[in-house]
């Protein structure tokens, strides 16, 4: 049955549904990048709750000129506009009260969300309240979908893609350096409006599919997983597209092929299974990297601190110096080093001279800057030039046993 | 190592000789953010009584080693000791100014709820504010000539307000030594007079005071002791023995020309 | 409304609505100085995950395993929120949207395949809560408050959400100096020797278990909104962390109160018949109350002098 659907078999309507989310996850994981960047992730969370009043006030004025209060494209544009009211709220509390923006976005998303949860309670009153098209649009449901709301997902998430890919070269230049920006004649501010506007399309466009509550989720984890792939934004925009593909994709088609099961939480544990491999796994930035990383790092400090001890003859406080010592085979567990030890310890301080001459020394400021303690003399300086320290020490210290 | 009385405590042998009753006694410090070491195998011992300030080039990892000694951040290797003792233990002992810039300024309290909470280890959980509490306060804003300004919300202070209040904060703390983190950062002159009196005034008790300094000019009018850093430590003593022109080249390298220390005035190294 | 029909109806759902909003608007005060205002909302999505898991492991919807249970999904997703935001080096608001969603997917998720028709426990009903349910059928008028074998029949809701607060209030008693100096200058705090990281979990495990309590009762978006509504709006009254805390509650109870008479009667006056949601109300009061905080506030901006940069 996954197969089937991974495979587009499962009927028009189900493939129509694949395709949009596959083209609603790439337009998020780009879109999402640059709200990422900016630093302004958690405002979508704003903007996607506060969709609900819309889409309940849509619904009434829909049911009261007599219409089908479920029709997507007037719950739509009901949406949309709520949205908007919100972020212009958020935007306004953040700019006019001494309110930080995240208190800001935290108080619009419930009001808001509270205040669309008043409006389904009178919906649910009404004589043509059948309600249950609206509960879809909490969590995403695509199960029964009509025809004609598919092709909406599948045009709407193919032209917020076109409209991201448009965008996209401004919002890297606004999200890497606003001020370069400004200088080519960029509006940083207009810019910034232009991303939460595709924001809004993509919240918008997932609501039938991922639900409000969890849309966020897709603007989201595809750029924080793309970051650990790539140090590069718009390899990270490439990248989240990509994460936020697949998921869409991939959860869309598990969602069809199993009953009674809400499309948004699959597409958003989809992507959270991705996010977590990388933050586990990727090569630079991955947990596991770091983590060896700073055990090879911490064993490298103590033990060029514990030459520099044993070359000076103080004792070594730490037990840990002492056994990294040892396993080096450059000192015994009593703290007593070896003959490697002692050569060992003797260069070190050699080295430390050195750099002692090098600071001194105004043609090597950049060299000097170098410093970190850990570094080795040699992969900085020529032989020529250690020799010309050297001759300023008056000549390199005997290694003595 | 039987040559070394050793005294160990939470699983760290700290040799006899930070045992000394030395305010403040730095070993084999080492704090790194990320891969580089901002401050690499430092060895200190600040004298009692002295005014000591730590200098170095941005960067050097001065501010780092303040709060690295206070353990306001981690080490990655090395000792302190706060009086021949551990350091948490002897907390009561020590007062610490951070850096103005390091807080926001708009959390709601006035200048004298500032000054209040020096009176922490004092008051303890529970204990009762009472007038004496506020009385104090209040005199330490008087040392710092900002008593006019208790019931001031601190938002609407200027940067050398806040300073003095900060000063003022860590004088109710009643403590012996005083770690300041660049005390003279952006405040205007009758602030730094204001500290710099208050400091010495701690120095004649017999307080001492350990301070992050950047204006090398006014090191040898205000301070008895330097301590220069570069990541490594380049030398601590007396200012008059210390504060030469050949160990500021090592601290500062290149960064420093020769022009500038020799306004300084300072006798050949 | 006076009366017998009162005491039935309305009174307990306004005082679990009340007790609930101050429960969560006093640890909502310093969620919101530390910027961390957002922690609140973090914590009612990770609740429901919280509850599910302990539903499965226990099998019935008592008390305890699911107030634990969503203590501990709160610990979790504030331990994965720090390690990614330390480990991947991913800014505060960004890991949060990361764990929380992922959280309450994974909660919906198990909600929906496992077997949960048999106890009232669903994604509305965590979402919305159910505050006018919770009648007192045993009373007959304002003598029942006296009356114990009236008060045996109250709904159990009442005495938790009460006992909640309460000890909320206990905690903020206790820790009011070294939560307050400590959400004001976090290196001086460490510098006198208070544990930080320690207050700083505590503070979110005390919101967690003030969420748990008011979710059951009265859903996730009175939990939202309550700890970040009133004290922001508190926020634009006054410049002193005591009377900020004073205003967080009146506006809490406020809310609460005109929230609930809101839902139930408001309708009524404009011609309607059915009752509106209680939470959604509630909600939308401390969203008036924080746009008039927001217009008319004494200390509604930044005051001018530099701010220390």
């Amino acid at each position: 049955m996954l197969f089937e659907a991974l495979a587009l078999q499962l009927g028009y309507n189900a493939t129509l549904v694949a395709i949009g989310s596959a083209l609603l996850g790439i337009s998020a994981g780009v879109t999402g990048t640059f709200l990422f960047l900016r630093k302004r992730a958690l405002v979508s969370d704003a903007i996607s709750h506060a969709t609900l009043p819309g889409v309940g006030l849509a619904f009434i004025v829909m049911v009261l000129l007599g219409g089908d209060g479920r029709n997507l494209a007037g719950l739509m544009a009901g949406s949309a506009l709520s949205a908007w009211i919100g972020l212009i709220c958020v935007q306004s509390l953040t700019r006019r009260t001494r309110l930080s923006e995240d208190a800001a976005i935290g108080a619009i998303l419930s009001v808001f969300f509270g205040f669309g949860v008043v409006l389904l309670t009178i919906i649910q009153s009404m004589s043509s309240g059948r309600q249950a098209g609206l509960d879809g649009l909490l969590l995403g449901s695509t199960a029964g979908m009509l025809m004609q709301d598919a092709m909406i997902i599948a045009g709407g998430g193919a032209i917020t893609l076109a409209l991201v890919l448009l965008l996209r070269r401004a919002m890297t230049l606004v999200a890497f350096d606003p001020q370069y920006a400004r200088s080519i004649g960029i509006d940083p501010d207009r810019v910034d409006m232009l991303t939460m506007l595709l924001v809004l399309s993509v919240t918008v466009v997932g609501l039938k599919i991922v639900g409000l509550i969890l849309i966020v989720a897709l603007l989201i984890i595809p750029p924080v997983t793309a970051r650990f792939w790539t140090e590069r934004s718009e390899k990270v925009a490439t990248y989240a597209g990509v994460v936020g593909g697949v998921s869409g994709y991939v959860g869309a088609a598990i969602s069809a092929s199993t009953p009674d099961m809400p499309t948004g939480p699959i597409i958003v544990l989809t992507c959270f299974a991705l996010f977590l491999v990388s933050l586990f796994l990727a090569p630079e930035r991955g947990v596991l990297a770091a983590y060896l990383r700073h055990r090879r790092f911490q064993e490298k400090v103590h033990i060029r601190q514990g030459l520099l001890s044993l070359a000076q003859q103080q004792p070594v406080y730490e037990p840990l110096t002492i056994r990294l010592l040892a396993r080096e085979g450059l000192a015994r567990l009593d703290g007593v080093p070896t003959e490697a030890g002692r050569a060992r310890a003797a260069k070190a301080l050699l080295d430390e001279h050195r750099w002692q001459i090098v600071h001194g020394m105004a043609d090597f400021e950049a060299i000097s800057s170098l410093y970190d303690g850990l570094r080795d003399i040699e992969s900085v300086l020529t032989a020529d030039q250690l020799a010309e320290i050297d001759a300023l020490i008056g000549g390199p210290a005997e290694v003595t046993p | 190592m039987t040559q070394l009385e050793l005294a160990t405590d939470r699983g760290h042998i700290v040799a006899a000789e930070t045992l000394a009753a030395s305010p403040l006694a730095i070993r084999g410090l080492t704090v790194s953010y990320g891969e580089k070491p901002a401050v690499f195998s430092i060895d200190a011992t600040v004298q009692d009584g002295s005014m000591t300030a730590i200098i170095g080039p941005n960067g050097a990892g001065k501010s780092t080693l303040l709060k690295a000694a206070l353990g306001v951040i981690k080490p990655l290797s090395g000792t302190v000791s706060v009086y021949g003792a551990p350091l948490e233990g002897q907390r009561a002992r020590i007062a610490y100014v951070p850096q103005r810039a390091s807080i926001d300024w708009d959390f709601p309290a006035r200048v004298i709820d500032v000054v209040l909470m020096g009176l922490y280890r004092e008051l303890g959980l529970l204990r009762r504010l009472t007038g004496g509490h506020r009385q104090k306060a209040l005199e330490c804003l008087q040392r710092v000539g900002m008593a006019d300004f208790a019931e001031r919300q601190i938002g609407q202070l200027s940067g050398g307000q806040q300073q003095r209040v900060f000063l003022a904060r860590a004088l109710a703390q009643d403590a012996d030594l005083y770690l300041l983190d660049e005390p003279f950062a952006g405040v205007d002159a009758a602030t730094e007079k204001a500290i710099i009196d208050v400091l010495k005034a701690l120095k004649a008790q017999g307080k001492t005071v350990v301070a992050v300094h950047h204006d090398l000019a006014t090191i040898t009018e205000y301070f008895d002791h330097v301590f220069l850093i570069n990541v490594r430590k380049v030398a601590e003593g007396p200012v008059a023995t210390t504060f030469t022109a050949e160990n500021l080249q090592k601290a500062y390298g290149g960064r420093l020309a020769t022009a500038q220390i020799e306004e300084l005035e300072l006798g050949a190294g | 409304m006076m009366g017998e029909e009162f005491v039935a109806l309305s009174l307990v759902p306004i005082l679990i609505g009340t007790f609930t909003a101050i429960a969560c608007a006093l640890p909502g005060n310093f969620l919101l100085l530390r910027k961390q205002a957002l922690i609140g909302d973090a914590i009612s999505h990770v609740v429901l995950p919280g509850i599910v898991v302990a539903f499965l492991v226990t099998g019935t919807l008592s008390t305890w395993p699911m107030m634990i249970g969503a203590a501990f999904a709160a610990i979790i997703a504030v331990i994965l929120i720090e390690a990614i935001r330390r480990l991947g080096r991913i800014e505060t608001g960004a890991a949060m949207g990361v764990v929380f969603t992922s959280m309450f997917a994974g909660g919906v998720l198990l909600l929906e395949r496992s077997d949960t028709s048999t106890v009232h426990l669903d994604v509305e009903h965590a979402l919305m809560g159910n505050l006018e349910s919770l009648i007192w059928l045993d009373a007959m008028g304002w003598s029942s408050l006296l009356d114990p074998v009236a008060l045996a029949g109250l709904p159990p809701e009442l005495p938790r959400i009460f006992v909640t607060l309460l000890g909320v209030l206990a905690f903020l008693w206790l820790f009011w100096r070294p939560l307050k100096i400590s959400t004001f200058d976090d290196g001086f705090a460490q510098g006198v020797g208070i544990r930080t990281g320690t207050m700083g979990m505590a503070l979110v495990v005390v919101s967690a278990i003030a969420a748990v309590a008011a979710f059951d009762a009265v859903g996730s978006i009175i939990v939202i909104a309550m700890f970040i509504c009133p004290p922001a709006a508190a926020r634009l009254m006054t410049n002193r962390l005591e009377i900020q805390i004073a205003w967080s509650v009146a506006f809490a109870a406020l809310s609460a109160v005109l929230g609930y008479v809101f839902a139930g009667y408001g309708p009524l006056w404009f011609g309607g018949q059915d009752a509106v949601s209680a939470a959604g109300m509630i909600a939308t009061v401390s969203g008036v109350i924080l746009a008039l905080a927001a217009l008319f506030g004494p200390c509604r901006s930044r005051t001018g002098a530099p701010s220390g940069v």
